[in-house]
């Protein structure tokens, strides 16, 4: 068990490779219970999201979610979360667990202006992640066969004697599946329920290691390694969810001059294409004998058994079939730019 | 339960000597925390080492871990069937999953290290 952000996290049950191997081929489930829940709720809720995230919630009807990002006034990343939109006055928040007090502080420093009410949930809700292809008989197994499935980025919730639950399409691992947020208290009880059911499927309960080399294969960025207060999303390759037709959000004026002018640099794939030991964060990137950056996230893949990883790049090799090297221990390995994601899921056999 | 042999003696960080044949590697409790390891930088034959020194790198898909000697001496030989098959280290930690050979200096200087029941304590 690691502490992470107050709380003790297994990051393995079985083995990373294992349970990497078991979430893409069948389903397992992982404790998100770090993570933070934020909800929002008054007539002014919408416009308030959409001053302070990139995205705009206004596109969404009501148990559809969005994934956004949450910038600094120099348009650099403080967090990535996913906004849901609970009916035409209430959103639910999901952000990242080592940035809870730090998101909550930022919105509260914005002003949520008159008639809305914040409440930060997170420490009083926990959280399962349940992924693969299998996710969907987990469902049914541990919620009954008429029990509505979340589809892709939609959520449902239900009240019942134990609290709100919440059930999310969504998750960070480029398979189909839920996330099931429920009160604190309930949560183990449900974690027992769901690994049974996983159990029964042919998974198993998942860690935080096999978690983060599950979304990396994706390419998925994780904040604190591959975004940060420093860098916009447009340099991290999100342009898609940011609305830059809103007259204005935290961040924008940088964005427009980004827009217009060009990024200086670019979140760029790699995969490493000689034998070589792991990438990982923080190893010098070379072009042409110049080192032009470091790694971000970086590692084996479990799926390919090959070195990928992620490094801002200038702009002008920030495209795929650029060969660079990754500076190891003093030695140098070669590598090639590539096209995310680094993972690509062959056609579903069900 | 992680396995402790009683022959040999261990540093605090999870490596292991044995003082008969001068063999090294990683315990059975490092290898289950390091997980599945996928790649091992091996100590270089003919290096003259002291006890702490840095010899080996060992990388699971989760971190890079610095290997240290237990002993000074010189590396004899290096178990190079863990460039083909690192895993041998996480099946086999104490003996197909050795690491390197080490021509001790000074026998007696397994006595600064921790003997079985010592380092199950350690690992307890």
């Amino acid at each position: 068990m690691v502490p992470f952000a107050g709380w003790e996290m297994p990051v393995q049950y079985s083995g990373i490779v294992d349970e990497h191997k078991t979430v893409r081929e069948r389903v397992g489930v992982f404790d998100i219970s770090h993570m933070g829940q934020f909800l929002l709720e008054g007539a002014g809720a919408e416009a308030f999201l959409n001053r302070a995230l990139t995205n705009n919630v206004s596109k969404l009807g009501i148990g559809d979610g969005q994934y956004t990002l949450m910038l600094n006034d120099q348009g650099g990343v403080i967090d990535d979360l996913i906004v849901y939109r609970l009916s035409d006055r209430e959103y639910f928040l999901v952000v990242n667990a080592s940035m809870i007090a730090e998101d909550e502080a930022h919105l509260r420093s914005l002003g949520f202006g008159e008639g809305v009410t914040f409440a930060n949930i997170s420490s009083a809700t926990g959280g399962l992640a349940v992924q693969g292809p299998k996710s969907r008989e987990v469902f049914a197994s541990v919620f009954g066969p008429n029990a509505a499935f979340p589809e892709h980025n939609k959520i449902l919730f239900s009240l019942t004697n134990e609290g709100v639950l919440y059930l999310c399409g969504t998750g960070y691992t480029g398979e189909e599946g839920f996330e099931f947020f429920a009160p604190a208290t309930v949560i183990e009880g449900w974690f027992e329920k769901i690994v049974q059911g996983c159990r029964d499927a042919g998974g198993g309960p998942a860690g935080l290691g096999a978690r983060d080399t599950l979304r990396l294969e994706m390419g998925y960025p994780l904040n604190g390694n591959d975004l940060a207060p420093d860098k916009t999303p447009l340099q991290a390759g999100l342009g898609f969810f940011v609305d830059l037709t809103k007259e204005d959000f935290v961040g924008k004026p940088v964005l427009d001059t980004q827009k217009a002018e060009g990024v200086p640099t670019r979140l760029t794939g790699f995969h490493m294409t000689a034998p070589s030991p792991p990438p990982r964060a923080h190893y010098p990137v070379i072009h042409e004998g110049q080192v032009v950056g470091e790694t971000c996230s970086a590692g084996l893949s479990p799926s390919l058994n090959q070195g990928i990883g992620m490094a801002y790049l200038p702009a002008a090799i920030a495209k795929s079939g650029i060969p660079i090297e990754i500076e190891i221990r003093g030695r140098r390995f070669a590598a090639e730019t590539v096209k995310k994601p680094f993972y690509r899921k062959r056609q579903a056999s069900s | 339960m992680s396995l402790v042999p009683d022959q040999l003696h261990y540093r605090e960080s999870h490596e292991w000597v044995d003082s008969a044949t001068g063999l090294v590697g990683i315990t059975d409790h490092a290898q289950h925390e390091l997980t599945d390891v996928v790649y091992v930088e091996l100590p270089k034959v003919g290096a003259v080492v002291k006890a702490g020194d840095h010899i080996a790198v060992v990388e699971s898909v989760k971190a890079a871990s610095d290997i240290y000697s237990p002993v000074s001496g010189e590396i004899v030989e290096a178990n190079e069937a863990l460039s083909g098959d690192p895993s041998l280290l996480n099946t086999d930690p104490y003996d197909k999953g050795w690491i390197c050979k080490i021509k001790v200096a000074d026998p007696a200087e397994t006595g600064a290290l921790m003997d079985a029941a010592s380092y199950r304590q350690h690992i307890a």
